[in-house]
């Protein structure tokens, strides 16, 4: 059964295939299928999977430096962030960062331990996909209207915000 | 003071709502006690030794009566009548009901209140000094510039989830009354070089298991840049400091692991890339915020002192209890919450259902929260305090003992906190029988007692001058004494003087300690500059000479 995710708002089966998980299905790496490859692998074995046709992935370790993916950002329509346990914070700076310094305009993805208590906040930071724990997937879209204000203006598009607002603000 | 627009009420509205649901799906089971725990954290509630604790936030420690009314009125209601005002100028419940939070959230959404962000890994209350806006020295009030950070730092998008709790405090005046060198970020205001109001920002400062000072990481942020420059700041750390490890997450180990220097170029470089996208606070946010802030409607008062004929406990209460005022004819009161006997901090919701009233009777119906646990009716007519202090003494609020040894900023300890290694209201007690001559305590004049009950530190004993660490030996409180602290713009960490003494021993100990300080002063020269000048020793000499008392 295909992975269920939350994609801008709308509950999708999940095309792409993490390479661990298509590796455990035997399936052939070069074939077409849309394929999120861990960061760490592509800067060490590139040749093997730059030689694919199909559309790549690539998945972001916490620790993984925006800077150094971003020559290789036009490579990839999708970027999956990591959040490895319930305190992860990092993934939403690394969010900002893409989407406001590098522009990137393909999917993005929280990956790992992600809820419906974080999403108002990864949403803003720039995610646009979820994947969610199936008991959470469908009442997952009601918590992007947890809040219709804000103080911060970020990256707001698709939100419910009646109210956003940046510093300088308006009674 | 501020109020509360569309947006403000909007956002503690929905967080009534948001905690609401997320409660209920903890207590119906579809949350695990893990997961509920970052959720409930983020609004304040830990889970302690006998009950669920909340925090409240009083941005900058500003109250209006109304909002001090509501306080207590939670006190009475859902508490077991009383509440405990912190260092960061706070107030907690120790006694409320899991199930009945979300109800006292809604009662404080009410009067312009809530608990977001009072814990948990995120940016906490901002605080300030509680004589801003009335002391005379200050180059601006820095109230409305907590309130910019307070907005801005609110739901945050990107630093909801850093590696651990982030303290922010703003002050304007030389002296620095909101301990801002032992913050995650202290925020300076200062003159530039072209005269130019601004900041200094330090960063790095901290209490907890490892006391560490602030230390400038800029000299002068033109003041539009401020937030700008936060956000930068946070983002270093948010993506560099350690989360493998929880006593080495806080801000501090990162500066002091990078280096100040390389600290600092990082920020640099990334507030260089961040500061044109904004947010820029512009001088219209600065002028909307000021107005907010404007000073009350001042009578013209002759500037005297009270009548010498008055008795002496009023003058004394005068002395120590009142603090000059900007204005002629008007001083800064402070409500001391310090009674002997009584928990250092706490206040029953009598005591702050009467603050209100004479807050409206004297005060412009504002109250303020000070980082030393007691409460300040900032703005009195000088020739009203004599009586103002008749009411205050009716309600054992007016102990004369502000900033002297009995002013003692103590954590709720043992009796209260799940992590407390040792009691300190205790020991806060013991200390107050052995000194409880006014005369010896005036005579020793500006000391200041803190104390935790472990390294959590949240009685600031490392910046006490006499600092007091309850440490757990064998399953028995002791206690760990250091001297030569000090919390202000002179901050300095203390040096402990030896092995830690039982609890029967503390008073005695601290008795040996003032014993050196009597002896060997210089006239008028304060507890803390006799201890810089002299050092540990004698004093450790004679704390430790013969066996002490059990």
């Amino acid at each position: 059964m295909p992975r269920c995710l939350l994609r801008n708002g709308q509950l999708v089966a999940d095309e792409w295939l993490y390479l661990a998980e298509a590796a455990a299905q035997d399936l052939a790496v070069t074939a077409n299928a849309p394929l999120i490859v861990p960061f760490s692998q592509w800067q060490s074995e590139p040749d093997s999977l730059r030689v694919r046709g199909g559309r790549l992935g690539v998945l972001l370790s916490p620790s993984d430096q925006i800077e150094a993916l971003a020559p290789h950002l036009a490579r990839f329509a999708l970027v999956a962030a990591q959040f490895p346990g319930p305190g992860e914070g990092r993934g939403y700076t690394q969010a900002r960062l893409l989407r406001e310094r590098w522009n990137f305009t393909g999917e993005l993805r929280a990956s790992g331990y992600v809820r419906r208590d974080q999403l108002f906040f990864m949403a803003r930071c720039g995610f646009n996909s979820f994947e969610l724990p199936q008991s959470e997937l469908p009442d997952a879209a009601r918590a992007f209207a947890t809040f219709t204000a804000a103080y911060q203006t970020c990256n707001d598009a698709g939100l419910p915000l009646k109210l956003p607002r940046d510093i300088p603000a308006n009674a | 003071m501020y109020r509360y627009d569309l947006t403000d009420k909007t956002l503690v509205k929905e967080r009534v709502a948001q905690f609401r649901d997320q409660t209920r799906r903890y207590l119906d089971g579809s949350l695990s006690e893990d997961e509920f725990r970052g959720l409930r954290l983020r609004n304040g509630l830990y889970i302690q030794r006998h009950a669920p604790m909340l925090r409240v936030a009083i941005p900058y420690g500003l109250l209006s009566s109304i909002q001090l009314r509501t306080l207590a009125k939670i006190a009475r209601r859902y508490d077991r009548g009383y509440g405990h005002f912190t260092t960061r100028q706070n107030i907690q419940y120790n006694w409320p009901k899991l199930n009945e939070v979300p109800d006292i959230l809604a009662e404080l959404a009410e009067v312009e209140m809530h608990a977001i962000q009072t814990s948990g890994n995120c940016i906490r209350n901002i605080t300030s000094d509680h004589l801003a806006g009335v002391t005379a020295n200050e180059l601006e009030d820095p109230r409305p510039w907590c309130e910019i950070i307070r907005q801005w730092s609110t739901f945050h998008p990107e630093f909801t989830y850093l590696p651990r709790k982030f303290k922010i405090a703003v002050t304007g005046a030389p002296q620095d009354r909101a301990a801002s060198l032992v913050h995650d970020v202290g925020v300076h205001i200062v003159r530039g070089p072209t005269g130019d109001i601004g900041f200094e920002i330090l960063a790095g400062g901290g209490l907890g298991r490892t006391p560490i000072i602030g230390q400038v990481v800029r000299a002068f942020l033109p003041r539009e840049h401020l937030l700008t420059y936060l956000t930068a700041i946070l983002r270093i750390y948010n993506l560099e400091g350690r989360r493998d490890n929880l006593t080495k997450a806080r801000i501090k180990i990162l500066v002091r692991s990078m280096g100040i220097e390389e600290f600092t170029r990082r920020v640099e470089a990334e507030w260089e890339l961040l500061r044109g996208a904004g947010p820029r606070v512009e001088d219209t946010e600065v002028a909307r915020m000021r107005g907010f802030f404007t000073p009350p409607a001042y009578l013209a008062r002759p500037d005297t002192q009270p009548d010498a004929h008055r008795e002496t406990a009023f003058r004394a209460w005068y002395r120590y209890n009142t603090a000059p005022h900007k204005v002629p004819g008007y001083r800064a009161v402070y409500v001391s919450l310090k009674k002997p006997g009584s928990p250092p901090g706490d206040a029953t919701d009598a005591q702050m259902d009467l603050v209100a009233d004479l807050a409206d009777r004297y005060s412009f119906g504002e109250a303020r929260v000070t980082h030393t646990q007691n409460l300040l009716l900032a703005d009195v007519e000088q020739h009203k305090t004599y009586e103002l202090w008749q009411a205050l003494q009716a309600a054992d609020l007016a102990t004369p003992n502000i900033g002297t040894l009995t002013d003692m900023i103590c954590c709720p300890g043992l009796d209260f906190c799940s992590l407390a290694n040792a009691g300190s209201i205790d020991v806060a007690k013991l200390i107050n029988e052995r000194f409880d001559d006014y005369d010896y305590i005036y005579d020793l004049g500006e000391i200041d007692v803190k104390m935790s009950g472990c390294m959590n530190a949240c009685g600031h004993h490392h910046v006490g001058n006499i600092g007091i660490l309850g440490v757990d030996k064998g399953g028995e409180e002791w206690y760990q004494i250091t001297i030569g602290g000090a919390a202000g713009a002179d901050a300095s960490l203390g040096s402990v003087i030896g092995p830690s003494v039982a609890k029967m021993q503390v008073p005695e100990t601290i008795a040996r300690i003032l014993d050196v300080y009597v002896q060997r002063r210089r006239p008028e020269e304060r507890f803390l500059d006799t201890v810089r000048r002299l050092g540990v020793k004698p004093f450790k000499e004679r704390v430790y000479a013969a066996l002490l008392a059990a």
